[in-house]
C-alpha cells in the first residue's frame, strides 16, 4: 500500500485459488492436497500447476481414481489431526463419493455427540456451458447445501476465490468449496496483500433500488451484466452475491428486498427443490408484505445438460432472460 | 505376495492371568450383550441392535495387539470393540438408552459408539464406509511421523463394496499402518457369501492389492491373538497395512429385526460347538489354568459390572430438547 492506496495487480480466478492453497502450505505443515491429477498433470484445470515442484508429492498427492477412498481419507486425515484440501476434480464426480460427504464427514460430529469433528475442505469444479454433455454438467452445490454438518461456499469473485479457502481450513466442520470452472479463466483485480475472507455473509455486489437479483457462482456475472443492461433503461437493480450457499445469509437478501420489493433469484441449479426455491421461500416467509410482486426464479431448464451449444445455452440461465423478467416484473405494477 | 490359510493355534506357553484376561473379556462382551437383548424386549433399548455373539474372540483377540495410542474404526456390531478398548458398560448402555451420559451423548445409538479417549472413531453403519476413514487416519499418522497402527473392522459383506477395494489400494499404494480385520461370519446380513461372491477366499482378494494377507480361524482367541500380533507388528515396522480375514460365525439373528429364514437351526448349533468362549474355557482346563472357582469368579464379576451398568444406563440423564441442534457444527473455532 503506498499512501492510502492499495495497489492492484491483475490474476486470473485460476491463479488466485493457487496461491490460496499455496500460502495455505506455507502456513500450515498440517495442510496438504490431494487428488485426481492434482500432482503430475499440475490439476485439471491447471489449478496446481508447479505446486508439485513446490511442494513434493507427499504435500501434492496424486490418487487414484477413489473418490470414495480419498474424500474418506481426507476424513480420517482430518480426524487425525492434518488439514487436507481434497480436490474432487468436478461437482459430477462427488456423486461417487456422496457416502463419505454426507454419510460421514457430515455426520461425525453429531454422531459421536460432539466428540470428533471434521476440519476437512472439499473443492471441485462445478457448472455447465462448456458443451461437456450431461455427466460433466452438473450444478450440484444447492443439493450439497440441503445437508446440515457441512457448509457449501460459492466463490465468484477473484477475491473469494482468494480468500475462502484459508477461512474454510480454519474452520473446524467440513467445508465444500464450488469453483465453476467457467470462471477459471476470467481476470479480476486483487489487492497486493489480499488474504483470507469472511465465509458467512452474502455481498451486495451493486447496488439499486427497483428490484434484488440474487444470485451466485458464474451467474452472478450474468446478473451484473442484466443490471447493466437494465441500468440504461432506467431500471437499478440491487445485485447480491450469496458466496455461502450453506448457511445462508438470510438477512443480506430480505434486508435487500425490504428496499426493492421486488426479487429474482438466478440459479444454474434445475428449478425443482433448488437453492432458488428455498431463497424464495425464505423471502416469502420472512418479507411477505415487502413484495410488490411474486418472488420469481430463473433456473437451468429441467433437461440433463445437452451437447450442442444452442440447446446448452438455451438450458442455462442467461443476461437477455434475466433482463427480461426483471423488466417485466418491475413493469408489472408500473 | 503372501496369502496363507488358517493358521494354527501354537500350543506355546500360556500365562495364566493373560490367558484369564482373554477368557473374561470374551464373557463380558458375552453378558453385556446378553443384557442388551433383555433391555431391547423391555423395550429400553430401541432402533438396530446388532450383537456379536460367537464373534467375542476376533475382537479380543486383535485389540490385545494394539496400544492404547492406536486407533479403532468399527462397524455397527461395535459394542464389544468399544468395550474392550476401553469404554465403559456403562456409557456403552447409556448410549443405547438414549441418554446423554451415553459415549456419544444419546445422538448415536447402538451402532454408532465413539470415544476419543480411545481413539475409538465409531460405530459405522455403513457398510464398507468406515475403510476409507481408517486409510485416512493411517495417513495422517504416516504424515506426522507417529507410530501408530489403525485398526480397522468390517464384515464380509464389506468386501462387495467398492470402497474396500479403494481403500485397500490406497492403503497399499501408500504404505499406510492400517490392519484390515475381515471379521467373516459368513453372511452380509442374510445373504450367504456364496451368493455374494465370485471369489470366496477373501484374504486372496488382499493379497490381489500386494498386502500380506492371512485367514485365522476366528472361533480361536489365541489364534487370532497370535496373529493380529504379528500383523501389527509388521504394520509398525512400516511394512504397510496388513489384512486379517477372521472366520467366524455369529449366533443370534443379524438384528432384532431377523426372522433367520436364510439358515438352518442345525447350521447355528453346529457353529455353536465351536463358542469361543465354551472352546477357550475347555482349553484352559485341559491345561490346569482355570479352575470352576475361577470361572466362576469371572462371571460374578461381571454380572456386578453389568448390574452397575444398568444401574448407571437408567440413572442417567435426557438431553434436554432445547439442545436438538447442537453437535451439527462445532462451538468452537479450532486453531
Amino acid at each position: 500500500m503506498t499512501n492510502g492506496v492499495e495497489t492492484l495487480r491483475k490474476v486470473t480466478y485460476r491463479e488466485a485459488v493457487r496461491e490460496a492453497i499455496r500460502e495455505a502450505m506455507q502456513k500450515d505443515t498440517r495442510v496438504f492436497l490431494m487428488g485426481e491429477d492434482v500432482g503430475h498433470y499440475g490439476g485439471c484445470f491447471a489449478v496446481s500447476k508447479g505446486l508439485l515442484e513446490e511442494f513434493g508429492p507427499e504435500r501434492i498427492r496424486d490418487t487414484p481414481l477413489s473418490e470414495s477412498g480419498f474424500v474418506g481419507a481426507g476424513i480420517g486425515a482430518a480426524l487425525g489431526g492434518m488439514r487436507p484440501i481434497v480436490e474432487i476434480m468436478t461437482v459430477n464426480f462427488s456423486l461417487l463419493a456422496a457416502d463419505q460427504i454426507i454419510n460421514n464427514a457430515a455426520v461425525y460430529l453429531h454422531m459421536s455427540g460432539g466428540l470428533f469433528n471434521v476440519p476437512l475442505v472439499i473443492r471441485s469444479a462445478t457448472g455447465g456451458g462448456r458443451q461437456v454433455g450431461a455427466q460433466h454438467s452438473r450444478s450440484l452445490e444447492g443439493w450439497f447445501a440441503h445437508i446440515p454438518g457441512i457448509k457449501v461456499l460459492s466463490p465468484a469473485t477473484v477475491e473469494d476465490a482468494r480468500g475462502m479457502l484459508w477461512t474454510a481450513l480454519e474452520d473446524p466442520d467440513p467445508v465444500l468449496i464450488f469453483e465453476n470452472s467457467g470462471l477459471y479463466n476470467m481476470e479480476g483485480m486483487l489487492p497486493a496483500g489480499a488474504g483470507a475472507v469472511d465465509i458467512d455473509r452474502a455481498r451486495v455486489r451493486r447496488e439499486g433500488k427497483d428490484i434484488t437479483l440474487i444470485s451466485y457462482s458464474a451467474s452472478l456475472f450474468k446478473s451484473l451484466d442484466a443490471a447493466e443492461i437494465l441500468s440504461r433503461e432506467g431500471i437499478e437493480a440491487e445485485v447480491i452475491d450469496l458466496r455461502s450457499l450453506r448457511p445462508l445469509d438470510e438477512k443480506t437478501f430480505l434486508d435487500s428486498v425490504a428496499k426493492t420489493h421486488r426479487a429474482l433469484v438466478v440459479d444454474e441449479g434445475w428449478r425443482t427443490g433448488s437453492l432458488a426455491a428455498e431463497i424464495s421461500a425464505r423471502i416469502m416467509e420472512g418479507a411477505f408484505y415487502e413484495l410488490d410482486a411474486p418472488v420469481e426464479r430463473l433456473c437451468s431448464a429441467e433437461v440433463p445438460m445437452p451437447y450442442a451449444k444452442h440447446l446448452e445455452e438455451a438450458a442455462l440461465p442467461q443476461v437477455d432472460k434475466i433482463v427480461d423478467l426483471a423488466r417485466k416484473m418491475v413493469k408489472a405494477d408500473g | 505376495m503372501k496369502t496363507k490359510s488358517t493358521r494354527k493355534t501354537k500350543a506355546a506357553a500360556l500365562d495364566r492371568d493373560h490367558a484369564l484376561y482373554l477368557l473374561r473379556s470374551m464373557i463380558r462382551i458375552r453378558r453385556l450383550e446378553d443384557k442388551c437383548a433383555e433391555l431391547y424386549s423391555a423395550m429400553k433399548i430401541r432402533g438396530f441392535l446388532h450383537l456379536y455373539d460367537g464373534e467375542e474372540a476376533v475382537a479380543v483377540g486383535v485389540l490385545e495387539a494394539l496400544t492404547r495410542d492406536d486407533a479403532v474404526v468399527a462397524t455397527y456390531r461395535e459394542h464389544g470393540h468399544a468395550l474392550i478398548r476401553g469404554v465403559s458398560a456403562g456409557c456403552i448402555l447409556a448410549e443405547m438408552y438414549g441418554k446423554q451420559e451415553g459415549c456419544s451423548r444419546g445422538r448415536g445409538g447402538s451402532m454408532h459408539l465413539f470415544d476419543d479417549k480411545t481413539h475409538f472413531y465409531g460405530g459405522n453403519a455403513i457398510v464398507g464406509g468406515g475403510l476409507p476413514i481408517a486409510v485416512g487416519l493411517a495417513l495422517a499418522d504416516k504424515m506426522q511421523n507417529r507410530p501408530n497402527v489403525t485398526c480397522c473392522f468390517f464384515g464380509d459383506g464389506a468386501v462387495a463394496e467398492g470402497e474396500f477395494h479403494e481403500s485397500l489400494n490406497l492403503a497399499s499404494l501408500w504404505k499406510l499402518p492400517v490392519l484390515f480385520v475381515c471379521e467373516n461370519n459368513l453372511y452380509a446380513m442374510g445373504t450367504a457369501l456364496k451368493y455374494t461372491q465370485a471369489v470366496m477366499d477373501l484374504a486372496r482378494k488382499a493379497a490381489s492389492y500386494d498386502i500380506p494377507s492371512h485367514a485365522v480361524d476366528g472361533m480361536d482367541v489365541l489364534a487370532v491373538e497370535a496373529a493380529a500380533k504379528q500383523a501389527v507388528e509388521a504394520v509398525r515396522a512400516g511394512e504397510g497395512p496388513h489384512f486379517l480375514e477372521c472366520r467366524t460365525y455369529r449366533f443370534r439373528a443379524h438384528s432384532m429385526f431377523d426372522a433367520e429364514l436364510y439358515r438352518t437351526k442345525a447350521e447355528v448349533e453346529e457353529w455353536k460347538k465351536r463358542c469361543p468362549i465354551e472352546t477357550f474355557t475347555q482349553t484352559l482346563k485341559s491345561r490346569g489354568l482355570l479352575s470352576e472357582a475361577d470361572l466362576e469368579k469371572i462371571e460374578r464379576d461381571v454380572e456386578g459390572e453389568i448390574r452397575e451398568a444398568v444401574a448407571f444406563a437408567e440413572a442417567c440423564t435426557w438431553e434436554p430438547v432445547e439442545d436438538l441442534t447442537r453437535f451439527v457444527y462445532s462451538e468452537r473455532r479450532m486453531s
